[in-house]
């Protein structure tokens, strides 16, 4: 790895760094809203960092769920970060003190730009590189919507609870692309949609995974032609 | 929301993403798993839009959410940046409800 690509990695890092420290104000301005305190939400981004399970999080609790009712959605979002975890296992070599360490770093971007590289050297920079860029911005981020969040009214009257259907459907657009996504995203909205007169807040999050099922007959349809 | 479940929430969290670089090590998992796996989070997601959008306290109603999360979809289709489809989205319900 030559200097060039040293500093290219370094550079997109940084920028895909920046772009999420944008969610982290709104994750933050939502989470105060949704009546977490500013110390909370900053917590919950430092030790929980994984942006869409906080967002779910604070989402049920902002529709009058408990904690308990968000706890199983947030970790069944968490879930893919097992799998990013499994694929990087040839990239996070070294003591197990130190691979614990950046395994608080395994998420969608550092693992995305861990996948993009050549070799196992480029790509754990790579993974490094934009982990630390991405917690350092989206920390940084959540703090300042949390304060400037604090300072707001009434969410309902300022709509926004209306930004928080918004941002999931921000964070589901790039998604849809993949086969078996679609008919996955209809059938998990359908399922949930259908529960809500019927349970509590929270379970109609966690039976939409069954959306899964459909999804992947489509996705192995999709395959088998290929 | 309590300290307890926060902290919950993130020793989960912190498992799962440990799983592969501290416990697993070489093995593989199934290519089935993998691809259940990660395409997982799109109902949750998908759900999460419409539980937003309708619920109405444990009942589904149609309030300025809906027009909202319309005006998001054409920001999103268009390609706006996050902090604007929100912004919108917000705009339009807190303008509805004057």
């Amino acid at each position: 790895m030559n200097a060039p690509a040293r500093r290219d990695i370094t550079r997109r890092a940084l920028a895909i760094g920046a772009a999420t420290g944008i969610y982290g104000i709104s994750f933050g301005v939502l989470s105060v809203a949704a009546g977490l305190s500013p110390a909370q939400t900053c917590a919950m981004s430092l030790l929980v960092f994984t942006g869409a399970s906080q967002f779910a999080t604070v989402g049920v609790i902002a529709a009058g769920g408990s904690a308990a009712a968000a706890l199983a959605p947030a970790l069944l979002l968490a879930a893919r970060n097992g799998v990013y975890g499994l694929s990087l296992v040839p990239v996070l070599r070294g003591r197990l003190a130190s691979r614990a360490l950046q395994a608080q770093l395994v998420i969608d971007e550092s693992t995305a730009m861990a996948r993009a590289q050549d070799d196992a050297a480029a790509a754990h920079r790579a993974f490094l590189a934009t982990g630390l860029s991405v917690f350092l911005f989206w920390n940084l981020g959540t703090l300042a919507g949390a304060i400037a969040g604090s300072g707001l009214g009434d969410p309902r009257r300022l709509g926004l609870d209306a930004m928080f259907p918004a941002a999931f459907l921000a964070l589901l657009a790039p998604q849809l692309r993949r086969p078996g996504a679609p008919v996955a995203a209809v059938s998990g909205a359908l399922l949930a949609t259908a529960l809500v007169p019927f349970t509590q807040v929270g379970v109609p999050i966690l039976f939409s995974a069954f959306g899964v099922i459909p999804g992947l007959i489509v996705l192995r349809r999709a395959q088998a032609a290929a | 929301m309590s300290w307890t479940a926060l902290l919950a929430l993130a020793a989960g969290a912190y498992v799962l993403k440990a799983v592969g670089p501290v416990v697993v090590g070489n093995r593989q998992l199934p290519a089935d798993v993998t691809q259940a796996l990660e395409l997982l989070s799109v109902p949750l997601v998908a759900a999460l839009v419409a539980v937003q959008t309708l619920d109405g306290g444990g009942k589904l109603v149609l309030d300025a959410r809906v027009p909202a999360l319309a005006v998001a979809a054409v920001l999103v289709w268009r390609r706006a940046p996050f902090p604007v489809v929100l912004l919108a989205a917000a705009a339009t319900a807190a303008l509805l409800r004057l």
